[in-house]
């Protein structure tokens, strides 16, 4: 009885620090899942004469990537980005975040470009609509033009399997 | 020369030593340019984003964070600010986007009952907690009466030592 207070306790304590381990505040859950997706339309990447509405992808499922040439993580997600785009399973739409286009183009030509589309976005006012504090993010768009998750930070081979995937098969379905 | 002369002579060489020293150029240097415009709105702004958390750097106000990312929220309430919107309207903006996580005065409601109640449940528990074990303890420390036989031994290790210390 002696030890068993002190050992309860202790146990206690070690749970909370291990679930504590496991919480990633920085991923702080995005409102705007289950909401519809904020509209935007701002030129394009790589035609800025011409306008992208995000209302043309009514109808489809896709993935809206925020990314910039100066985010280091985005190199980090790239390759599965770029891999995803070739099998053809659901277009990615880029939208370049607080970037200079010749930079971006650059960055684009060197490290391949998986985006059916990229839309400037330079003062980052798409962004705070889809409430972005952290490039890269990633949305899962449905037909019905709804957020149905958001990722944030770079998308991972873990997550693309546990979550995207299977959600954009659901969302397709 | 006397002290006193002496004394208003040394006077009248800093008083002219400060007024050189106000006409000189950097004297005449603004303050830093502010950055809006409008006093006002800056005021409110500034008011506004104090209670705001930035997102990146999450132990930051918006009003004191330096990230990038803040100064486009703070751009943002500024613009909304001058378009004559509310500061509960700015905020509602802000959190339909964020989430409650933005403000470091969070509303009232099932997700935040922990956060709100959590910690006087804790004083409550410990309080609770202490007065257990102090009414255990006073229990334990009650000294059990002697015995006939451990008195008479007491009382003769008393007299033992007294006799020695004679």
């Amino acid at each position: 009885m002696r030890f068993l207070l002190p050992l309860a306790a202790f146990i206690v304590l070690v749970g909370f620090l291990a679930v504590g381990l496991g919480l990633k505040p920085r991923e702080i859950p995005s409102p705007l899942v289950g909401k519809p997706a904020p509209v935007f339309q701002s030129p394009r990447l790589h035609e800025p004469d011409q306008i992208l509405s995000s209302k043309d992808n009514l109808g489809k499922v896709w993935l809206l990537n925020v990314w910039a040439s100066w985010c280091v993580s985005c190199r980090e997600e790239h390759p599965l980005l770029v891999e995803l785009s070739k099998s053809g399973i659901v277009p990615i739409y880029g939208l370049n975040y607080k970037d200079k286009p010749e930079l971006a183009l650059q960055w684009l030509g060197q490290y391949g470009d998986p985006y059916t589309v990229s839309v400037v976005d330079p003062e980052g006012r798409i962004g705070i609509d889809y409430g972005v504090y952290g490039v890269p993010e990633t949305y899962v768009i449905d037909k019905n033009g709804v957020i149905r998750h958001k990722q944030i930070g770079p998308v991972t081979i873990e997550s693309l399997e546990k979550k995207i995937l299977p959600l954009i098969k659901e969302l397709q379905g | 020369m006397t002290p006193d002369l002496l004394n208003t002579c040394v006077r009248k060489k800093i008083t002219l030593m400060l007024i050189l020293a106000l006409m000189s150029p950097l004297s005449w240097a603004k303050e830093a340019a502010p950055v809006a415009e409008d006093p006002v709105i800056e005021k409110r702004m500034l008011a506004l984003s104090e209670d705001l958390r930035c997102l990146v750097c999450q132990n930051e106000s918006l009003a004191g964070s330096r990230a990038d990312f803040a100064n486009d929220l703070r751009r943002e309430i500024r613009e909304q600010l001058k378009e004559g919107k509310k500061d509960q309207e700015i905020i509602d903006f802000l959190v339909t986007r964020y989430g409650d996580f933005v403000l470091y005065n969070p509303p009232i409601k099932p997700t935040t009952y922990l956060l709100w109640i959590g910690p006087f449940a804790f004083l409550l528990i410990g309080a609770g907690i202490l007065f257990f074990y102090l009414k255990m303890r006073r229990r334990q420390v009650e000294e059990p009466p002697l015995t006939e036989d451990q008195h008479r031994h007491a009382e003769s290790l008393l007299k033992e030592d007294k006799g020695n210390n004679a």
